[in-house]
């Protein structure tokens, strides 16, 4: 049994180690190719992650993919492809913008008033997914495509100065106003040179526990994952299938209606034009290239979290920028690729170990037999 | 076991969520070369989009380029990633003006709460911001500029010329800024002729910006706007702009262009028979501006405004067939005096 224990360990491992190795020598391979030299890159990589203010960069922003990866990750367990995070988390940050803004609730209380509407709208706006799914048997993944544009759409109307929006005398940028100083949360300050992490990537790592906790140790979770492995087996052992696919969506939703609070509550106390976009769709990379667990997803987040902020200063040292994307490319062809190689040896692995096995209960048994 | 691995696998992720912060404690600016803070370097940090927009950024780095030749400063630029936040802006601008740079530009109106609070950490230097009056301080310089005039003359040309009665009005991507355009446009349209139409759209929403980028979007537009009986479109759309430009010159009518004379652009040299005229917006000049001012020991300060008066926007004179139709030459003058003479105020919101 130990000994299973530690042959899967290693598989999952080999994994994501055999994806990064790949990725890692077609990345020198592209920058040798077009004629820059890549230890030079990765040195002035490694050197800007060495310094404080982009470590605190690196981390806020991991905690921020961490919220929407898990998000993703909730749908993948169910075999649910929830690409509308990118658009739940957007409608979600601003609603809860709005919120925060006009209510004036002391301390905490506003913070958590604040989350739980974000939560709520999140959760609402995957659930029509969900809903559509369940009822008449829409793909969520054209469906949750559709509300992100639905989203982008409400959102600019909603933003305009007629409605809920706030243009301040000279800008010519759109607002939500600010949030009231009571919904900001506090964080952890590393000093004026560093910077300050966000008190919410802490309750970003909180989730992560949560998320174990609740698949892996509660009935629901057990649910969830036994229909992601089989429908109808799951169907046949007692579990109602859609109420667990709405119920999903919904979970997956709330989650995802938290991924833009560590921005919303550290840092920037509104939601603007410039709110940043696209967590969501990162957030799948995340999540495919962290397994769906939650240490591998942290260490994904990290990962490219890491490839974002390292990167950003590039440009000044006359390399393009654009390298960090490509290998973040990179790395999900070669994840993609790996996991199903690992995915085949380990089948094949077991196959034979269960022949061996049986070849030898068998010869036992002839013996046995001739023995007779 | 399995319980441990998993208690021990969550210690790990808390471990390593906290690892970045005890590991080292400098931070990328501290150690970087920052003596040379006597001034011959200048930086530019860019909005989403960045060089090779054809537009906006382009023209900021054509003001940068020429104070690079004519000042001998050295300049630095510094790109934006997608999906960034404002961390990352202060961050950018931090470490610009930590390595000497004077003055630190944030091109475009994202940067107006980044350059918040990193200007009064570094009161020596200059910081510039391009679209933006809403962030004061002593040591920023807000470059803002008219767009609503120069479209207010747009919009008298396209009225005078118009001969189906109806113009149109493409905007890129629906921001306040964009609708400066279209509020300067209609209003000079409405004011020459009350009887024209005015067809207005915009490609997209924000935080889309395709509006300014793919050409597609704003061929389908103007081939819209042309059905419905069009015939002249003003396009203030960046590089989506070319796309209209295409449909409207294989039409045979007339284009109105956006921020540089398009009319000379060699991208567009097919066309050019068919852009009238375009509205400019000298970014270039007020980026060498910002620079010389801080070169030669007056930096500017508060809000630098580019108005008609200044030729900090205005109507492109190249095509001489443009040039050729004295009623409208004479009708666009004199409505570009009476702005000036403040005769005539523009609205800057539809």
């Amino acid at each position: 049994m130990k000994k299973l224990d530690k042959d899967r360990l290693i598989l999952g491992f080999a994994g994501p180690v055999l994806a990064l190795v790949v990725a890692f020598v077609l990345s020198t391979l592209v920058l040798l190719v077009s004629n820059r030299d890549p230890f030079e890159l990765y040195r002035l990589l490694f050197e800007q992650a060495s310094y404080s203010d982009v470590q605190v960069l690196i981390i806020n922003q991991a905690g921020t993919y961490y919220l929407a990866a898990l998000a993703v990750a909730v749908g993948f367990r169910m075999n649910l492809f929830n690409i509308g995070v990118d658009g739940q988390y957007r409608l979600a940050a601003m609603m809860a913008a709005l919120v925060g803004a006009s209510v004036d609730l002391p301390g905490p209380l506003e913070i958590a008033l604040i989350v739980i509407v974000a939560m709520l709208v999140g959760a609402f706006w995957a659930g029509i997914a969900g809903i559509l799914k369940t009822t008449r048997g829409v793909s969520e993944v054209v469906a949750t495509i559709m509300l992100n544009s639905i989203a982008t759409s409400l959102i600019a109307w909603l933003i305009l100065p007629k409605n809920f929006g706030d243009q301040a005398a000279g800008s010519n940028n759109l607002t939500t106003g600010e949030i009231h100083e009571s919904g900001w949360f506090p964080g952890l300050s590393l000093g004026p040179e560093s910077g300050e992490i966000y008190g919410f990537t802490f309750v970003a790592a909180g989730c992560g526990l949560v998320y174990w906790f609740v698949l892996n140790r509660t009935r629901f979770g057990f649910d969830l994952r036994a229909t992601g492995a089989s429908e109808s087996a799951a169907q046949a052992s007692g579990v109602d299938a859609k109420k667990m696919v709405l119920t999903s969506m919904l979970v997956s939703g709330a989650v995802a209606g938290l991924a833009g609070m560590p921005t919303l509550l550290g840092d920037t106390h509104t939601y603007s034009l410039d709110f940043p976009v696209g967590i969501g769709f990162t957030g799948i990379t995340i999540a495919l290239l962290g397994r769906n667990h939650p240490v591998g997803i942290a260490l994904s987040a990290l990962l490219i979290a890491f490839l974002d902020k390292a990167s950003s200063p590039l440009d000044q040292f006359g390399f393009e920028k654009e390298i960090a994307t490509i290998m973040q490319g990179l790395i999900v062809i070669s994840v993609v690729i790996s996991y199903e190689l690992v995915r085949r040896y380990g089948t094949r692995r077991q196959q034979q170990k269960v022949g061996e096995e049986l070849a030898a209960g068998h010869a036992l048994t002839t013996e046995k037999e001739a023995a007779l | 076991m399995r319980r441990i691995t998993s208690i021990a696998a969550a210690g790990v992720m808390s471990a390593a969520l906290a690892l970045g912060v005890t590991a080292c404690g400098d931070s990328s600016s501290s150690s970087s070369s920052s003596s040379d803070s006597k001034g011959k370097k200048t930086a530019l940090a860019y909005d989403i989009g960045g060089r090779g927009d054809q537009s906006f950024n382009d023209a900021a780095y054509a003001g940068l380029a020429k104070a690079e030749k004519d000042l001998g400063v050295k300049g630095t630029e510094a790109e934006p990633s997608d999906g960034e936040s404002d961390a990352d802006k202060v961050q950018r601008l931090t470490s610009l003006a930590r390595a000497g740079n004077n003055p630190v530009i944030g091109v475009g109106f994202a940067y107006a709460p980044a350059i918040k609070k990193v200007a009064p950490k570094f009161p020596k230097i200059t910081f510039g911001i391009i679209d933006d009056a809403s962030v004061t301080g002593k040591n920023i310089a807000n470059i803002v500029f008219n767009e609503e005039q120069g479209s207010y003359l747009a919009g008298v040309a396209a009225a005078k010329v118009t001969k189906t009665n109806t113009v149109g009005f493409i905007g890129g991507v629906e921001t306040p800024l964009i609708k400066k355009f279209e509020a300067g446009f209609t209003q000079g349209v409405k004011d020459t002729k009350s009887s024209v139409k005015v067809i207005s759209q915009y490609l997209t929403q924000p935080p889309n910006f395709d509006g300014f980028s793919k050409p597609d979007l704003g061929k389908a537009a103007a081939q819209g706007q042309l059905d419905k009986k069009a015939d002249v479109i003003y396009s203030a759309a960046g590089l989506a702009g070319s796309g209209a430009i295409e449909a409207v010159s294989k039409a045979g009518k007339w284009n109105i262009g956006v921020d540089s004379d398009q009319y000379s652009q060699k991208g567009l040299a097919a066309y050019k028979e068919s852009i009238l005229t375009s509205v400019t917006k000298d970014v270039e000049d007020s980026v060498f501006n910002l620079i010389k001012s801080v070169q030669d020991g007056k930096p500017q300060s508060g809000e630098v405004r580019y108005g008609l008066d200044k030729d900090g926007v205005g109507l492109a004179m190249s095509n001489p067939a443009f040039t050729k139709m004295t009623d409208v030459i004479k009708a666009v003058d004199k409505a570009k005096q009476e702005i000036i003479d403040g005769k005539i105020t523009v609205k800057t919101a539809p």
